[in-house]
């Protein structure tokens, strides 16, 4: 396979395993999980790159390290989860970009932070494929557990689902898919693939199955056309893929709403309606 | 001969330790019987159904439930923009018996449509639950209820922010899960409409009160329910008129 091959293969597979998982993150109100997570891998990533490591254990022990603080400084009611997110992500960012900037790392940081789907090796094409199947399976098998928590997370106990577990177990598959997709498309764009394709397609699609798949097939759609178009002009891959995707969903976000505005003016009555 | 699905005695509960929110709970609902739950805000109604429902465990005490329970809550907690349809938060009801690698049973489905029927919600079974009105979502609740093959049901505030066909729709759905010989919970603020129930429960912070509505009901009673909350106007006739603040009188 060409690199160019290479990079098609790997920005599809992961566009198809991070947008459906994204539909879910957003239904939860997840984004700014998504966003933190991302950033609390760059020391781990910063440190296997300098030990030689593979970075994707480094990436995996960023997020771990950091999911421990979060959890232990939210554990304090003065300071909260939120609080505590921002504090930690700031504090384990600022310090990966130290590290990421010492003389003796050898990729640039500019490698990790935007990534490089033209550098892809099989171990990387696997564990995107792996992926992909592990999040097609997950989210089919959790899919009405999923429903529930997020439709009535009150009622959700009493309906068989426990949301805790449920959320929990959705952050612990966004982690890695971060730690999955960091290397193609790199710490700060990953977020991108996560967010944009289910904007798109909760625009396009009406029920929530078919939201699901077309997220998947925006994800790989806009994975595929990223890097098309990075070919074409001579762009960085990761950041195509990203500004394809993002432009896609403004563009969604732009067209519902001019076309939606009946819709969205009859709600307000709708929702003081007896 | 009566037969009796849930019964309480001496149950204390709460959430942070040595509160209790809720205490001297003792009462037993038969089948075939409805209960009006009448508490102010913060009289242990919530904490009440979330004992019953097993998520929150009493500090002292028995709760025994001889039946299933399923809860109906008012439906505005339920995320409004989230593309679930009528139907599908109806199945939702057949989540808990249906294993994950499995797809819903078709008898359930033929259930979930005919619950639908039942709450006259058959015709907007496909509509989106946040585009429906709020009496309709609490009828799609209430279907989702009887699919959860409860006996025992525990109903928020079902009538709070309801239309009017709404109301009479719902009322005429709970006489006939009566009739069936389900065991239902009403909590409810509305003083006169308790008075149709069977039983009436009285709580604040405590039980107050549990009996049937002429002894319940009383000035007395409701006085010490509702504390400084309780509005009582006079009617001219030597009878008074209560109800709690900011609620329906029924017309006094």
């Amino acid at each position: 396979m060409s690199i160019f091959d290479r990079a098609l293969l790997e920005a599809v597979l992961l566009g198809a395993a991070c947008g459906p998982l994204g539909l879910w993150i957003l239904a939860f109100r997840q984004s700014y999980a998504a966003e933190s997570l991302s950033h609390a891998m760059l020391p781990g990533l910063a440190l296997a790159a300098i030990a030689g490591a593979p970075l994707l254990l480094g990436a995996a022990g960023g997020i771990g390290v950091a999911a421990v603080v979060i959890a232990l400084a939210a554990r304090d009611r003065r300071i909260g989860a939120d609080l505590a997110v921002a504090v930690t992500v700031t504090t384990v960012f600022g310090a990966g970009v130290l590290l990421a900037n010492t003389p003796e790392i050898p990729p640039k940081l500019a490698d990790i932070l935007f990534g490089d789907l033209l550098g892809v090796t099989d171990a990387d094409l696997i564990a995107a494929a792996v992926l992909a199947l592990g999040t097609a399976a997950g989210l089919a098998s959790g899919h009405r557990a999923l429903a529930v928590a997020v439709h009535d997370p009150q009622a959700a106990r009493a309906l068989g689902t426990n949301p805790a577990r449920v959320q929990a177990a959705l952050l612990v598959a966004l982690a890695a898919a971060m730690v999955v997709a960091v290397q193609g498309l790199g710490n700060l764009l990953v977020v991108a693939v996560i967010v944009a394709p289910p904007i798109v397609a909760q625009r396009l699609a009406r029920t929530l199955m078919a939201q699901v798949v077309a997220a998947g097939v925006v994800g790989a759609a806009g994975g595929a056309l990223g890097v098309v178009v990075s070919d074409r002009l001579s762009l960085a891959a990761g950041a195509s893929v990203a500004l394809v995707l993002t432009f896609a969903a403004l563009l969604a976000v732009t067209l519902r709403s001019a076309g939606g505005e009946q819709r969205h003016a009859r709600s307000p009555i709708e929702a003081l309606g007896g | 001969m009566t037969e009796e699905l849930l019964r309480t005695a001496g149950v204390r509960a709460g959430y942070v330790p040595s509160v209790d929110v809720l205490r001297d709970l003792d009462f037993a609902v038969d089948a075939g019987q409805s209960v009006g739950v009448l508490a102010p805000n913060g009289g242990g109604k919530t904490t009440l159904f979330r004992t019953l429902l097993g998520e929150l465990t009493p500090r002292a005490g028995d709760v025994t439930l001889d039946a299933p329970v399923a809860a109906v809550p008012q439906g505005d907690h339920a995320r409004l923009d989230f593309p679930v349809t009528a139907l599908d938060v109806t199945l939702m009801g057949a989540y808990a018996r249906t294993p994950w690698y499995r797809r819903i049973a078709k008898a359930d489905r033929e259930r979930a449509e005919a619950a639908l029927e039942r709450v006259g919600m058959a015709d907007r079974r496909d509509a989106r639950y946040g585009t429906l009105s709020g009496g309709q979502r609490r009828r799609v609740l209430i279907a989702r209820a009887l699919l959860q093959d409860a006996r025992i049901l525990l109903l928020d505030e079902p009538f709070a922010g309801v239309d009017r066909t709404s109301e009479e729709r719902i009322l005429h759905v709970l006489d006939e899960l009566v009739a069936e010989g389900r065991a239902l919970l009403i909590a409810t603020h509305d003083v006169e409409q308790a008075r149709r129930w069977d039983r009436v429960l009285c709580l604040n912070g405590r039980q107050v009160a549990f009996g049937p509505p002429a002894d319940t009901l009383t000035a007395p009673i409701l006085r010490e329910t509702y504390g400084a909350e309780l509005v009582v106007v006079g009617d001219g006739d030597g009878e008074e008129a209560i109800c709690a603040p900011h609620h329906d009188c029924g017309g006094h």
